[in-house]
């Protein structure tokens, strides 16, 4: 019992990054009906921009809201600059245009800052806390995923650009006619979604190292959440990153040889989703009165 | 004075042209009426006004010249289009279409009162603020749509089909808050509608479009009286 109880809080540590991860997917996902496969590279970079600025002497938390601003202004401007052109393509050319800035971004790091394991620093207290269930560094990655998951909800919720930015999403030929700037919602979901991204990896990158191809599986993770909760609800993509992590957690515990399986337990879930319940957990089926 | 003038306005959907070449103007209060067939051009003409479709030609709208402007600004100018079809947000509660509408108000104040405004023209929405708007039924989206509209606090309204797939009894209870509207506030209405005989009723002045111009305007009396119109519009 004991063990099964440390390993759901691990789950929920990792769970919350997937967590990000599917919320910014699924952000993209509504803004412009497409995955956006370059999310988890421009975390990645996100990241090594952070590492750079922890090298340079930089206290962490300063770095941490640094890297959170320039990811949200790299964000808007590779919406603007890459994006923006491509708005009215194809399907097929958008995919291949994300799938070249995976490419890019990953070089680009690679090229900078080489492809040796960097080890990344933690804020919070090292070794377990109190009953030794968790450790410091799960907790302190717990309590600011929730912080950044909540502070998301409530301006999604409550205020106005959340409000112009869920319109835009959902029917950007009647935001405009209610006065809604389209492109610049758009644009601030791209730079929330990169923020969101970079605060994941800023968070990770202590447990499982620092190097360009840091995010090639947690970015599966990621997918997995956002196809488990239902793709076009966030709050659907949130729960169903920490239900990944949790059951990814446990089956590599607890089923024999579970261990090398992790990965493949999240590409089930998704096949299993999506043959069983294509809309996700919360996702809705579209229905509409005629 | 003229609120809206439109010269030698053209519009296309890709490589189909379906204006070509309307003039007409709309003078500032009142209701005017756009009549004609299916497939004349009536829905195309609201969109190319706010900037919807490919357009070219001469659009003032109350001074400005707006034809090449994107819709977002020809809206935040004043003028609310209300869409065929309705286009409201499914997924958003009623309040949230009203109060999206407000976006582009400097005066919060005034989006405020015009909130209490919609809800008193349409009790049913208010009864029903906190529900999903694809909850809705047919005539109460509608008045949502026209409600949306009017948060804009607009000076032109573009109303596409207020009748479109509505039961007889709503849409005469949409009309009737429709002409509530036109007396009690400075807005002007453009109304396109099928149903000849209905938007003559609310309108003041009408236009009758014939595959893609204008063919004849009036006041609603000259209109109605018109032998022609009589027998292919309102069928007597």
């Amino acid at each position: 019992m004991h063990l099964f109880v440390q390993q759901v809080i691990a789950g929920l540590a990792t769970g919350g990054i997937y967590a990000c991860i599917a919320l910014s997917v699924v952000m993209i996902y509504q803004a412009i009906d497409h995955f956006n496969f370059s999310q988890g590279e421009m975390a990645m970079f996100s990241t090594f921009v952070a590492w750079q600025l922890l090298a340079w002497g930089m206290p962490f938390w300063l770095v941490f809201f640094v890297t959170a601003a320039l990811s949200f202004v790299a964000g808007v401007f590779l919406f603007k600059v890459v994006l923006r052109p491509i708005h009215n393509a194809s399907a097929l050319s958008q995919i291949v245009v994300f799938v070249g800035l995976l490419c890019i971004f990953n070089s680009l790091a690679g090229a900078i800052w080489d492809y040796t394991v960097k080890p990344f620093p933690s804020p919070f207290p090292q070794g377990n806390i109190g009953t030794t269930l968790v450790s410091g560094h799960d907790l302190g990655m717990i309590i600011v995923t929730l912080a950044m998951l909540l502070a998301v909800y409530l301006f999604l919720r409550f205020s106005t650009a959340g409000l112009a930015m869920r319109a835009a999403a959902q029917n950007p030929d009647s935001a405009r006619l209610c006065g809604v700037r389209v492109l610049w919602a758009t644009a601030l979901g791209w730079g929330l979604a990169a923020t969101i991204g970079a605060v994941a990896g800023m968070m990770v990158a202590h447990k499982v190292f620092l190097e360009p191809n840091i995010m090639y599986s947690i970015i599966l993770y990621g997918f997995a959440g956002a196809v488990v909760g239902g793709l076009d609800s966030p709050a659907g993509a949130v729960v169903g990153g920490f239900l990944v992590g949790v059951i990814e957690n446990l089956c590599g515990v607890f089923v024999p040889g579970g261990g090398e399986l992790k990965l493949t337990f999240a590409l089930v879930l998704i096949v299993a989703v999506l043959m069983f319940k294509p809309s996700g957990l919360f996702g809705r089926s579209v229905v509409r009165r005629v | 004075m003229t609120l809206l003038r439109v010269e030698g306005l053209r519009a296309w959907y890709d490589l189909t042209q379906v204006l070509r070449g309307c003039d007409f103007v709309l003078d500032e209060g009142g209701v005017t009426a756009i009549l004609g067939a299916n497939g004349a051009g009536k829905t195309t003409l609201l969109r190319a006004i706010c900037g919807m479709v490919r357009r070219t030609g001469r659009i003032v709208f109350d001074g400005q010249q707006i034809e090449s402007m994107a819709t977002e600004d020809v809206v935040r100018l004043g003028v609310a289009h209300v869409p065929e079809g309705r286009g409201t947000f499914g997924r958003l509660t009623v309040t949230e279409n009203l109060r999206l509408a407000a976006i582009g108000r400097r005066n919060a104040a005034g989006a405020k009162e015009d909130l209490d405004r919609v809800y008193a023209y349409f009790p049913r929405l208010k009864e029903r603020r906190t529900q999903q708007a694809g909850t809705l039924s047919g005539g109460e989206q509608q008045m949502l749509a026209i409600g949306r509209a009017l948060m804009l606090s607009p000076r032109l309204m573009l109303l596409d089909e207020p009748s479109f797939g509505l039961a007889p009894q709503v849409t005469r209870d949409i009309f009737q808050i429709l002409a509530d509207v036109a007396r009690k506030s400075v807005v002007s209405m453009l109304l396109v509608e099928q149903n000849a005989a209905l938007a003559l009723d609310l309108a003041d002045h009408a236009y009758l479009i014939e595959t893609g111009t204008i063919v004849l305007s009036g006041t609603s009396e000259e209109i109605r009286a018109n032998e022609s119109v009589r027998r292919t519009y309102l069928g007597y």
